[in-house]
């Protein structure tokens, strides 16, 4: 039931784009056609799912105050290093991720392949990373849970966008407000929209 | 010189890292000091609030903050289910203790485990309680904790001796809505319960009601919930009443000693 | 000299990283309630495009190239948690409201951006400049959106009140939108249109 409710709430409640503002660069750039925009929202989804994981268990076994203590270690406190951890395990992991994907389904890269270098500067996903370590998940499986919300958001976020920007291209809009200008105010227009879900609980 | 080369990438990648983690550990080192002290500071400063001797706007210093706690303060302990004391915690100002918001957090599972019966979890309990000196009266400080709308919410609640009447409290949250729920950091909320009653009329448990639309002005249990932050204003009822149901017990004893 | 004042103004208005270029909108919105926490996150991202523009420039022969990208991401990680760091020691309060906005720095396009595109192939001080400069054209955003979203969202500017009492007793009221997060966008939006309408060669199509 908490899993749900996690779920539920990371889609649409705490939605990377509209609440907090994560991956802007990427989600303005690549929104202009509803196809492209959903192969990058794929491969945030993939990476996000990858990563969280990974870097809770890094966090809840290396970098937390007193996370050391299996190693016999219970005083030593490495959590200024989690951004750097953060960062190198999503660089590396995307790398990874890339190299595997061009080897064993070209198929898919040929889809996703030209999204991952740029994800690994995508803010939602060290976002995510970072909000994991505010928010105390209880186990891998919470993490895991809210990889795969934030993700499906911030899918839904751009696909919606590009689907919007493509009809938009057909309207008469004020010419120092066309493209970036008209881009920005549509989101905000739908960040109010997706107000509409906060303070659902359930 | 070949900067391509393997062994080249990787004496470089090897040096880099050695740098950067002797230059990051050396800071962390260093002001890790100030930053525990500032963490420390920010709870001291919210549980004088509630006893009146700490106001946002005085400009104090973090050693000012410290010295008025441990000045005022007649000691700090931490009280089990049973209402029985258990442990106490260092007051002095060079080396005070709490419980943080992290402790509040354990704590606060505990009570709800304990609630449902988890005998295991009622033995662990052990919750703080810091009694001020003011005036030559007895001031229980207590803490709540509990979840908000998007985040943790906690405060702090000053009793007077009858351990029924509220003397203070002051509230804080991490991320509440601004201009809604973010207002129970503001003083016209927390002021809100200031001589406000634990238990009803007919003497028995009731915690505090935060009444949509308003109070009634003969309502002794009953505070103003903020008009647009309704699930704020009630998560914050919830916390306070599992809270202080935890600590009845122990206002009890003390109830039973002045008597 | 006019060289590197020109390094240093140009992405200030003409070539700004969010207006012109959307670079490192991520950080820029959520952090502009308030006047204080944005000035805050402003000189945060100055210091650290400044100084790792600095260190990759004057790291730039030596950088294997295979491994670029990465020691760009290391020095930057680096400069963010020092900066993390102080705040945490010395602002607390302000740090607390930047959560995690501080770290997201590190992902911050401009900051990568500026060290692809200008520290690996100039000297030293001309990137410190254009890396102060960028922060700079980012700051002056921030601070904008913060002003409008504080004086129409609280009223106040730096937490002191600014619209007076008398105005609230006239039935003025604050503009709870303000302070919520798509305004900033909305704000954003505007910024650009005012700003393309006074520039017209940025105009698209």
């Amino acid at each position: 039931m908490e899993y749900i409710s996690l779920f539920v709430k990371s889609i649409f409640v705490d939605n990377m784009i509209f609440a907090y503002f994560l991956g802007m660069c990427s989600y303005l750039a690549v929104s202009k056609n509803v196809k492209t925009a959903t192969g990058l929202g794929l491969a945030v989804i993939f990476v996000l799912l990858v990563t969280l994981p990974i870097n809770y268990l890094l966090n809840e076994y290396v970098l937390k105050p007193g996370a050391l203590a299996w190693a016999g270690m219970p005083d030593v406190d490495l959590s200024f290093l989690s951004f750097i951890i953060f960062i190198a395990v999503i660089a590396a992991i995307v790398q990874i991720v890339e190299m595997v994907v061009e080897k064993f389904a070209p198929a898919l890269y040929s889809q996703l392949g030209i999204f991952l270098p740029l994800i690994a500067v995508n803010c939602a996903i060290l976002g995510a990373s970072l909000f994991m370590q505010e928010k105390d998940f209880i186990n891998v499986g919470e993490a895991t849970v809210y990889a795969l919300g934030s993700g499906i958001g911030w899918f839904l976020a751009i696909v919606a966008l590009a689907a919007i920007r493509e009809k938009l291209t057909y309207s008469h809009i004020p010419a120092p407000l066309r493209g970036l200008g008209i881009t920005f105010i549509t989101v905000g227009l739908m960040g109010i929209a997706f107000m509409t879900f906060m303070g659902i609980q359930l | 010189m070949n900067t391509n080369s393997n062994t080249y990438t990787v004496i470089y990648s090897v040096i880099l890292v050695v740098v950067v983690a002797v230059v990051l550990a050396f800071t962390a080192m260093t002001l890790q000091p100030a930053q525990e002290t500032n963490v420390k500071v920010e709870t001291i400063s919210k549980i004088l609030t509630s006893v009146g001797l700490y106001d946002a706007e005085s400009g104090m210093t973090n050693d000012q903050i410290l010295k008025a706690y441990s000045d005022n303060i007649k000691e700090a302990v931490l009280v089990n289910a049973e209402g029985n004391v258990v442990g106490k915690m260092q007051t002095e100002a060079k080396n005070i203790e709490l419980k943080g918001n992290s402790d509040l957090k354990l704590q606060s599972t505990l009570i709800k485990k304990a609630s449902e019966g988890d005998a295991a979890a009622k033995a662990e309990i052990a919750l703080p309680v810091y009694i001020f000196n003011i005036d030559g009266q007895d001031v229980p400080v207590v803490p709540c904790y509990g979840a908000g709308l998007w985040g943790p919410i906690w405060g702090y609640l000053a009793f007077e001796g009858d351990m029924n009447t509220i003397e203070g409290a002051v509230f804080d949250h991490k991320g509440e809505t601004p201009g809604l729920g973010a207002e129970i950091a503001t003083n016209w909320f927390r002021n809100n319960f200031t001589g406000k009653k634990i238990y009803n009329a007919e003497g028995e448990f009731t915690s505090v009601k935060v009444v949509k639309g308003g109070a009634a002005e003969d309502d002794i249990n009953g505070v103003d919930a903020i008009s647009g932050g309704t699930i704020t204003s009630q998560a914050l009822e919830k916390a306070i009443k599992s809270w202080l149901e935890a600590y009845v017990p122990y206002f009890e004893t003390l109830k039973a000693v002045e008597e | 000299m006019s060289d590197l004042k020109n390094t240093f103004l140009y992405p200030i208005f003409k070539g700004n990283p969010i207006s012109v270029l959307v670079l490192g909108i991520c950080s820029a919105l959520a952090v502009t309630v308030q006047l204080k926490g944005a000035c805050v996150m402003a000189l945060s991202v100055i210091v650290v495009t400044g100084m790792s523009s600095l260190i990759v420039s004057l790291l730039r022969n030596t950088i294997p190239n295979r491994i670029r990208i990465i020691v760009q991401l290391v020095v930057v990680a680096m400069m963010v948690i020092l900066v993390d760091q102080v705040l945490k020691a010395y602002a607390y309060s302000v740090s607390k409201t930047l959560s995690v906005y501080i770290g997201l720095i590190i992902t911050n396009c401009i900051v990568m951006g500026r060290i692809e595109a200008f520290a690996l192939g100039n000297k030293p001080l001309a990137s410190l400049i254009d890396g102060l400069g960028n922060g700079a054209g980012y700051g002056l955003i921030l601070i904008i959106v913060a002003f409008f979203r504080e004086l129409f969202g609280s009223g106040t500017l730096f937490g002191f009140r600014i619209i007076p009492e008398s105005f609230y007793e006239l039935g003025y009221m604050n503009n709870g939108l303000m302070i919520l997060p798509p305004m900033a966008l909305i704000l954003l939006g505007c910024i650009i249109w005012v700003q393309r309408s006074i520039q017209k060669d940025l105009q698209e199509k």
